[in-house]
Order: C-alpha cells, then sequence, then structure tokens
C-alpha cells in the first residue's frame, strides 16, 4: 500500500513525487510509456517565463511568479543546467507597442521584478541581431532557460533516491475508491494507495472521469519546433517572443542551455492526442517568422525538428483541485507549466495538508542530485583523476557532443534508469548532436543491449515496437 | 538488334552500344577499354558480378566476404544463402578461403577482413 | 607536454596514406590518432568492391583496400592510438586528445594533417514533416549495422537519395533479404556512378524515381510509410503527385558533410562550398603546418583520388617540417558559378599542380576553360560533365606564369 500514487512522469509528476519524498512517506510514480519525460515535458520552449504573460490573480500568474523564482535553486540541487539570460517580447508596430505596454502593467500587477519597456535604440544595443524592424521590446531580465526532461529526468531520480517508486509501462485504465484507499488498475497490475495524485497531462481528464469527475476537459494544442546547430547558439542571449496572441506566446528564438538555438513554436488546436507529426506548413512557418524575429537564423543549421501537445484545459487556468477527497487533479497544465513546477509542488503538498494529510519530515532525505554534465564541465586534471578509476570515462561513444562510454554507463546505471535510445539521449546527449546518432547509436545499442542483459535486436529508439534493429542477418526465414 | 549497356567495369561507367544478332554479338561502341568490349560480350551472352557480402563468424559476429571471381549473375541469391549457412572460425585474414568452388562456380569465397 | 614532428588526425584512408608519405619522405617522429577500434575508417564498413582500380590496379573491396595500408603503417611502424579522440587543435598546434588508458593528454606538433573524413546529412537537416519513428537511418548508420554488427534494420526500404552509399545499400539490403520499393532522387539525375545505378539498382529491379522525394514520415512507433512527390523545376513538391510508400524503413543518402569541427578550433579558414578547408596546391590551409586532406578537405567519389591527395599532404607536411624553403607566388582559383568549387583553392609555388573541380549541374558538349583575365591558359572540350564526378586538370608552371588569379569556367553551348 501506497502512501500516494501520481500518475503521469512528466515534469509535473516529477517535481510533485520531489517535493512529497522529503517525507516519510510511500510514493509511487505510474507512468504508461516506457520511460519518464515522454509528453509535453519532453518536447516545449524549454522557457522559466517571468510571469507577466498570466490574467493577474489567476492560477497561472500566481504559481509562474513563484515557480520561477524557486527555479534556480531547484536547479542547483537537482543538478540541472539553467541559464538566468532574461526575455524580450519584441513589437513591429503601434498595436504591438500597446500589447507591449499592456504586458508591462499585467507583470508589475502579477508580482514580475524588473521589467522594463525598451525603444529600438536600447533593444538593439542590449540584443544586436534582434530585428532591425522590430521597434520596441518588454525586456523581463528574470526570464530563464532550463531544460524541461532533464529537469523531469532529476526530479524523478532525486524522488526514487529517496525512496519513490516508479513504474513503467503502467497505463491506468481504471482507479477504485473503497473508501480507505484507491485500486488503481493497469491492464497487468493493480496498485494500492491512500492519496491519489493526477497529474496525467493530455490525459488528466480521462484520469478524473475514473472517479467521477467530469468537471473540466483535457484538449491538445500542437507546437512545431526546429532545432539548429550549436553553431547558432549564440545568435541571441535572450529569449525572444513576438507579441502573443490569444493562441499563444508567438514563435520564440531562443538560446538553449546546452548550447543550441531553438525556434517555435506553431499553435494548433487538434482531436488527436496521440498525433505527434510535423507538417510542412508548420515548419515553414516557424523559419519565416523566427527570421523575423532575429537576423542570421540559419535554417542550414537545423539538426532537427519535432512536435509537442501543450495539454490545454477547458477552465483557461491551471485545474489544481480535490474533487473528491484524497484525490488531486493537476490538470491543463500548459504554458507556462514547466515554470510553475516548482510552485505547483509546493501548492499541492498545501492542498494535501489541508486535506488531512500532516506527514513527518523524513530525517535522511537528500534534496541533492549529482550532476549529469559534471564531466564535461570538469577540469582536464579533474577528468584525469576520474579516468583513471573508472577508464571509460576517456573513452568517447558520442563526438559530436563528446559524450564519453562513462558517462552513458553511469546514465543508464541511475534513477530513472533509461532502456531504449531515446532515454539515453535525453540524459547524456548523446545521438543529440549535428549528426543525430548516425555514428553512436550503433555502439549505444550495444551498451543498452549489454547493461539491460537484452538481446542487441530487441533494443528499441523510445519502446514498443520502436525497434531499431528486426533481427541478426544470416538467420533462416 | 541494338543493347544500350552501363559499363560497370571501373567508375567511368562508360556507355555501351551492342549490336546483336542472335544472340551473337557483332560490334560494340562507346567503350574506352578492352574490358568494357570484354564486358559488353559477356553481358549480352552470360552476364556475370562479383558478390560481395558478409558470413557469420564464430563469436556471433560477421566478417566481409568476396567471391574472388565474378560468377553467373543469376546464381547471386543461391550463393548468398550457401554463404548464409556458413559459420566461419576465428581468427580470420584477409584472402582465406571461406567456401571453395561456390555451387560449381569456379569461384572461391574468400574473407576480405582481418578479424 | 610531449612534442611530435607530425601529428595525424584520422586513420582511414586519408590518415593513412598521409602517414605513410610523410614516413617516406624521412619524418619518423608521427603519430595517427583515430577515434574508431581499428584503422580504415569508413572503408570498413565499405564491404563492396570498386576500389583501388587506380591505386592498384585491381578492383578491391574496402576493408580490402584499408588492410593495403594498413600493412604499409604496420610494416614501417608508425604508431597510432586507436579509440583515441582528438578533442581540440590550437592554432599552434597543440592537440588535446582522450583515450581510456592515457586519459586526456596534449601533444605539441610541428605539423598537423587533418583527416577526419565526413559525416552524413541527417533527417533534421531536411526537415521532412511527420512524425519520428524507429526506421529513419543513415544509408551509412544502415551499413554498419548491417555490414559490421551482423543486424537488419529494417526489411521494406525505400531510399531517399541516389548518392552511391544508397545505391550500394539498395543492393546491399536486398541481397540479405529486405525489398527496397524506390529510390527517389530530388535531381533529375542520378549524384551516383553510372556503374552502380546499374549494378545496384537495375540488377535488382529497383525503381529509380528521379525529381521525385520524401515529403511526410508516418508512424508512431516503427515508420510504417512514407509519403512521396514528385518536384518541380524548381524542387518544390507538387501536391497532386503525392504518393504512399509503405515501409518499415527509410534510408537517407542526401550528401555528405566534412566534419570541420576541430580545423574551426584550430582557426582554420573553410571554402563555402566544399565545406572543407581553403588550401593551397601542397594541401596546406591557411594555418601554417596545418594540412587537410582527404573528405575532410571535400568529398571524393573514389578512395583512390583520397590518397593520392593526402600523398601530396603528407609530402608536404613533411617537407615543412624539415624547414625547406621554397619560392612563393599567391594564385587564387575562382570559379564560374558552373564550376562550383576547385581544391586546391590557392597555388603558391609554380610547379605541376593537379587541380580538382566539380560542376553544379549536368552539362553536356561544354568546353572547360581556365582563364588568366584574357589568356587562356588551358581549353578542353567535354561531351558531358555531372556534379557526381570529380574532374582534374594538371597546369604546369608554364602554363601558371605570371597570373595572379585563375578563372575555371566552363562553357556550354
Amino acid at each position: 500500500m501506497y502512501d500516494i500514487a501520481i500518475v503521469g512522469a512528466g515534469v509535473i509528476g516529477g517535481m510533485i513525487a520531489r517535493t512529497l519524498a522529503r517525507y516519510r512517506l510511500k510514493i509511487c510514480i505510474l507512468e504508461k510509456k516506457h520511460d519518464v519525460a515522454m509528453g509535453a515535458s519532453s518536447a516545449n520552449s524549454a522557457i522559466v517565463h517571468a510571469g507577466f504573460d498570466a490574467a493577474p490573480g489567476s492560477l497561472k500568474a500566481k504559481l509562474n511568479v513563484r515557480g520561477s523564482e524557486m527555479m534556480e535553486e531547484v536547479c542547483r540541487e537537482l543538478g540541472v543546467k539553467y541559464r538566468n539570460n532574461g526575455s524580450l517580447v519584441i513589437g513591429f508596430d503601434e498595436a504591438d507597442r500597446q500589447t507591449v505596454e499592456e504586458l508591462y502593467r499585467r507583470g508589475n500587477e502579477n508580482g514580475v521584478k524588473n521589467l522594463k519597456v525598451l525603444d529600438a535604440e536600447d533593444l538593439h544595443r542590449l540584443e544586436p541581431n534582434v530585428s532591425k524592424n522590430a521597434v520596441c521590446a518588454l525586456h523581463a531580465p528574470t526570464g530563464s532557460i532550463v531544460c524541461p526532461y532533464e529537469l523531469t529526468i532529476a526530479a524523478i531520480g532525486n524522488a526514487m533516491d529517496n525512496g519513490a517508486d516508479l513504474l513503467l509501462d503502467f497505463e491506468v485504465c481504471d482507479i477504485r475508491d473503497t473508501g480507505k484507499h484507491f485500486e488503481i488498475t493497469s491492464p497487468d497490475k493493480t496498485v494500492l494507495a491512500k492519496y491519489v495524485i493526477n497529474a496525467a497531462g493530455l490525459y488528466s481528464d480521462a484520469i478524473a472521469r475514473m472517479v467521477g469527475d467530469d468537471s473540466f476537459t483535457v484538449h491538445p494544442r500542437r507546437g512545431e519546433y526546429i532545432l539548429l546547430d550549436k553553431e547558432c547558439g549564440t545568435l541571441l542571449n535572450h529569449t525572444v517572443f513576438r507579441t502573443p496572441s490569444k493562441m499563444g506566446k508567438g514563435i520564440l528564438v531562443s538560446p538553449t542551455v546546452d548550447g543550441n538555438l531553438l525556434t517555435g513554436p506553431t499553435s494548433t488546436d487538434m482531436d488527436d492526442k496521440e498525433n505527434k507529426a510535423t507538417t510542412a506548413e508548420g515548419l515553414a512557418l516557424v523559419m519565416k517568422q523566427a527570421s523575423e524575429n532575429a537576423d542570421g537564423v540559419l535554417f542550414g543549421k537545423s539538426i532537427t525538428s519535432f512536435c509537442g501537445l501543450r495539454a490545454v484545459g477547458s477552465t483557461g487556468d491551471f485545474i489544481i483541485n480535490l474533487p473528491r477527497a484524497r484525490f488531486v487533479n493537476v490538470a491543463g497544465i500548459e504554458s507556462p507549466g514547466l515554470s510553475s513546477a516548482p510552485a505547483i509542488a509546493e501548492y499541492v503538498v498545501e492542498l494535501l495538508a489541508k486535506a488531512g494529510l500532516k506527514p513527518e519530515e523524513n530525517p535522511s532525505y537528500t534534496p541533492t542530485r549529482p550532476a549529469m554534465h559534471a564531466f564535461r564541465e570538469a577540469s582536464i586534471e579533474e577528468k584525469n583523476a576520474i579516468i583513471q578509476k573508472d577508464p571509460t570515462y576517456g573513452h568517447i561513444i558520442c563526438r559530436c557532443e563528446t559524450v564519453t562510454e562513462g558517462e552513458i554507463l553511469t546514465a543508464i546505471r541511475t534513477n530513472p534508469r533509461p532502456r531504449d535510445l531515446d532515454g539515453v539521449k535525453r540524459r547524456t546527449r548523446a545521438q543529440m548532436g549535428r549528426c543525430q546518432g548516425g555514428f553512436c547509436s550503433p555502439y549505444i545499442v550495444e551498451l543498452l543491449a549489454k547493461e539491460n542483459n537484452i538481446p542487441y535486436e530487441a533494443v528499441t529508439k523510445f519502446g514498443g515496437a520502436s525497434l531499431i534493429n528486426f533481427e541478426r542477418t544470416k538467420e533462416e526465414r | 538488334m541494338i543493347k544500350e549497356l552501363t559499363c560497370i567495369v571501373c567508375p567511368k561507367g562508360c556507355a555501351l552500344r551492342v549490336e546483336l544478332e542472335n544472340q551473337q554479338v557483332l560490334s560494340v561502341t562507346g567503350n574506352a577499354c578492352p574490358r568494357g568490349k570484354q564486358y559488353a560480350i559477356d553481358e549480352c551472352t552470360h552476364p556475370t558480378r562479383t558478390l560481395t557480402t558478409t558470413a557469420r563468424t564464430a563469436d556471433g559476429g560477421v566478417v566481409s566476404v568476396k567471391t574472388d571471381r565474378a560468377i553467373p549473375k543469376e546464381l547471386m541469391f543461391d550463393c548468398m544463402a550457401q554463404i548464409n549457412r556458413t559459420v566461419v572460425s576465428l581468427p580470420v585474414r584477409v584472402g582465406d578461403v571461406i567456401l571453395e568452388n561456390i555451387l560449381g562456380t569456379g569461384a572461391n569465397v574468400i574473407a576480405t577482413m582481418n578479424l | 607536454m610531449k612534442e611530435i614532428e607530425l601529428v595525424i588526425v584520422g586513420g582511414g584512408p586519408a590518415g593513412m596514406s598521409a602517414a605513410v608519405a610523410a614516413y617516406e619522405s624521412g619524418i619518423s617522429d608521427l603519430l595517427i590518432i583515430e577515434r574508431d577500434a581499428r584503422l580504415g575508417g569508413i572503408l570498413q564498413q565499405c564491404i563492396h568492391n570498386g576500389f583501388g582500380l587506380h591505386r592498384f590496379g585491381e578492383e578491391l573491396t574496402g576493408p580490402e583496400y584499408a588492410w593495403k595500408y594498413e600493412k604499409l603503417v604496420r610494416e614501417k611502424q608508425i604508431p597510432f592510438l586507436p579509440n583515441t579522440m582528438v578533442l581540440d587543435i590550437t592554432p599552434d598546434k597543440v592537440v588535446t586528445a582522450t583515450n581510456a588508458t592515457d586519459g586526456v593528454f596534449q601533444i605539441k606538433a610541428k605539423a598537423i594533417i587533418l583527416a577526419m573524413g565526413c559525416r552524413e546529412r541527417s533527417r533534421g537537416a531536411l526537415n521532412i514533416a511527420g512524425t519520428r519513428p524507429a526506421g529513419i537511418y543513415t544509408a551509412g548508420t544502415a551499413q554498419k549495422y548491417v555490414n559490421l554488427k551482423g543486424y537488419m534494420p529494417g526489411k521494406e526500404v525505400v531510399i531517399l537519395g541516389s548518392g552511391d552509399i544508397g545505391l550500394i545499400m539498395a543492393r546491399r539490403m536486398t541481397l540479405e533479404g529486405a525489398k527496397v520499393h524506390a529510390v527517389c532522387e530530388l535531381m533529375p539525375y542520378s549524384g551516383g556512378l553510372a556503374r552502380n545505378i546499374e549494378q545496384c539498382l537495375h540488377d535488382f529491379d529497383i525503381p529509380l524515381r528521379l525529381s521525385h522525394t520524401v515529403v511526410e514520415i508516418h508512424g508512431k512507433e516503427r515508420l510504417t510509410g512514407v509519403t512521396i512527390a514528385k518536384v518541380d523545376k524548381n524542387r518544390r513538391p507538387i501536391p497532386e503527385t503525392r504518393e504512399y510508400i509503405p515501409c518499415d524503413t527509410l534510408l537517407l543518402s542526401v550528401g555528405l558533410i566534412p566534419e570541420n569541427e576541430l580545423s574551426k578550433t584550430a582557426s582554420v579558414t573553410l571554402d563555402r562550398v566544399t565545406g572543407g578547408a581553403v588550401v593551397d596546391q601542397d594541401r596546406q590551409t591557411s594555418v601554417e603546418g596545418i594540412f587537410a586532406c582527404g573528405n575532410v578537405l571535400h568529398v571524393h567519389d573514389l578512395v583512390d583520388y583520397v590518397s593520392e591527395e593526402a600523398e601530396i599532404a603528407g609530402k608536404n607536411a613533411a617537407a615543412y617540417i624539415r624547414g625547406e624553403a621554397i619560392e612563393r607566388t599567391e594564385i587564387n582559383l575562382r570559379t564560374d558559378g558552373k564550376i562550383r568549387y576547385t581544391v586546391p583553392q590557392r597555388i603558391t609555388q609554380k610547379k605541376d599542380v593537379t587541380v580538382y573541380f566539380r560542376v553544379a549541374d549536368v552539362y553536356r558538349n561544354v568546353t572547360v576553360k581556365i582563364l588568366d583575365g584574357e589568356r587562356v591558359v588551358y581549353q578542353k572540350k567535354k561531351p558531358r560533365v555531372a556534379p557526381g564526378e570529380m574532374e582534374s586538370i594538371t597546369l604546369n608552371a608554364d602554363q601558371l606564369a605570371d597570373a595572379k588569379e585563375l578563372l575555371f569556367a566552363l562553357e556550354v553551348k
């Protein structure tokens, strides 16, 4: 019997698990996919928003500003890369200028610090490669960037290190309340838990309906992105947004914490919660608008394009409530969900306390997790000390991102353990560079097969039927 | 009858014109060297190919192999099947004979790699 | 810091040939650094034949060609470090590298030869719309799985791009029991050798779809199909011609990119067209004492030419180390656009120089002209030139005369 079952191993479920892990609670995280961070947490804009966007008084506004304040410390504890690069919302005409002024007022009302409206001259002095056509901008120095899947993996890893269980390939298909606890069932397993936290992203409406709550729905909104080579990563220092529309914050151009340049997202309402296909039109729009935001965005240097689905709730705000005893919805967490994640977790713990959960502190709780990128950033002397102990750290597997065998093996052996190629990619950056795994994936398949004790041809890209190889050659057919 | 071929003897890839009558080659034009002429004649009468592939090794890996001379084109898949049933013991050196006179073609299958 | 006269970065055909040439020119204090477990580079997975006709007068497979050079390296006891990755090269020729035995270490070299080869363009560089399932590989990655690892990455295959690796893999997958449904080529002509179209596609009745490209990828976990379409003369897909092909594998053979990340750390000037270094006739880059050869310099069609070029780099790196004084001149080689690039891009010494070049499109009945202002230095008629086939012209000292700049032009009737 678990005290808490969290449905969904995204950044929200992960941050909640990690926050609850400081108490003496038996926690499990249930995830239907083959790995953590497989939904919206794997494909979004990777921005810690300052908090000027949401309507004053909304949960979004309150939790965004609070989450943004907490984020740096959370990242430090979890060994996650974080960069306070500041953000700019640029305007091209008089109408945009009014929007910028409005955002400035709203931001101040939400409690965002140090906002400033810039004229063209100040804007271009601050960020020379912003489009020459931009006439004004809102400057938010507290805007930052973070890697969303790195944060999710670290949060869940930290929760696991403190005793939480992660059950992958666990698709919740029914939840029954016995009055004392819940029975949560997947096609082949049942888990018992006193409390359930519904952090199931796009499917949080379906999970809520399992306990009779049909007060909201969640629908997917597609966002397509194009990621450019590290060669382009220094084009801009700030995250550059356009003025927002009702469909979202518009196409942005931003450096990433790993040094690439990210452009996107588009914004299209969808019906299919599983359709993560990019479209020719969408990618063309990203290229057009990103090129309008900044000069010198070289799409010839793109290394990948991808699509994320925002979990848009029907209420317009985050849906965080207790529709019945011991069951918490954390739903409709669209942007600024990533920015708000630490604050959402804190808020959920407060809600649970109000609902009667009064756990003791866990005296052996460790809030920190070793940084997975520590080796890469070490000096030559430090590296050699590590290589002397473990020679695999001297052997480069991924040449584009210079990732060593030691780093990959450590990642495969660290909570939450990756079982597929994409899992290794998200944890180590191996295969994430300009050749996109062309050279190194055959070696990583070998490491995964050996470490997980499975045949070479059983290794997948991301679980399920996503096999890399079908069979050995020369087999009788 | 005129038959047009692309010579595969060397990377130049000459465009060959072969004049044929009752499957007899009367003339070859377009070839830059005598080997091209021979290729055209062979291709029109009994086409052959060198087969390059891999064979299983005793440790479960593969080693690259080839036929040491061209084999009749129509026997390529039969030769593949024969090679696929073979297990090569290690170590193996470039030039080691893996299969002798495969399918009676007169060609040996030899290793092209050291393992 | 350890000092070595000549460091060669890369132990593929270019690196080995350069090392042997430098050794034969009297340099015995040299080292080849190779990232893979063995010498040979990408030749090890190119198990098909067709290598070595120019060099050795016989048809060799890739591993056999590599072995010919590896034997020379071993006979001459030229030192090489396998499983070692160069991380950085400075303009003053300090090489930082890492491996499991020595850790991260630095070497100060008198001269460096860059021979890192090239990589394949990936799906990401093309921005093909659709999903991101398993089953999409560059042709070279699939080649590694099949030929070196002994695994089948797919059964029902479509290939995008008709470069030689794509054609070779069409045959290879077929021989191993896969069905190749089509090879799509964006251009109206193939980028591969005519002989490979003959023996890799025609022999197996594999259709070559010229002026076609893949416009959409389907499948959630493993690839389930691709949508292809014909393209117009501006290479834009024509929507009415969309056609769905069910398949589980898409192989990409859509171009090779010289791997010049290290050249950049060494501040070597790169050529925008070739993607490789700007070099003189000795294959010396803009940084004195740093030479480049093979596919890191420009992508070659034939390994025989790689070896030849690497010998030039090896010999001249040796001459540089010996400090041989030479009479200097400066002739810039320029192109008219129909000729896309030349290698070398500059000539600094009046001696016999072979200039390699590539054209931008398929042209028939052309005259290749080399002009020094009004003066015609060289001209030759050619029935056909194509981007897939590298051309070469050897100029002698008299032809160079007092030129400051030579224009390589193509006269098309």
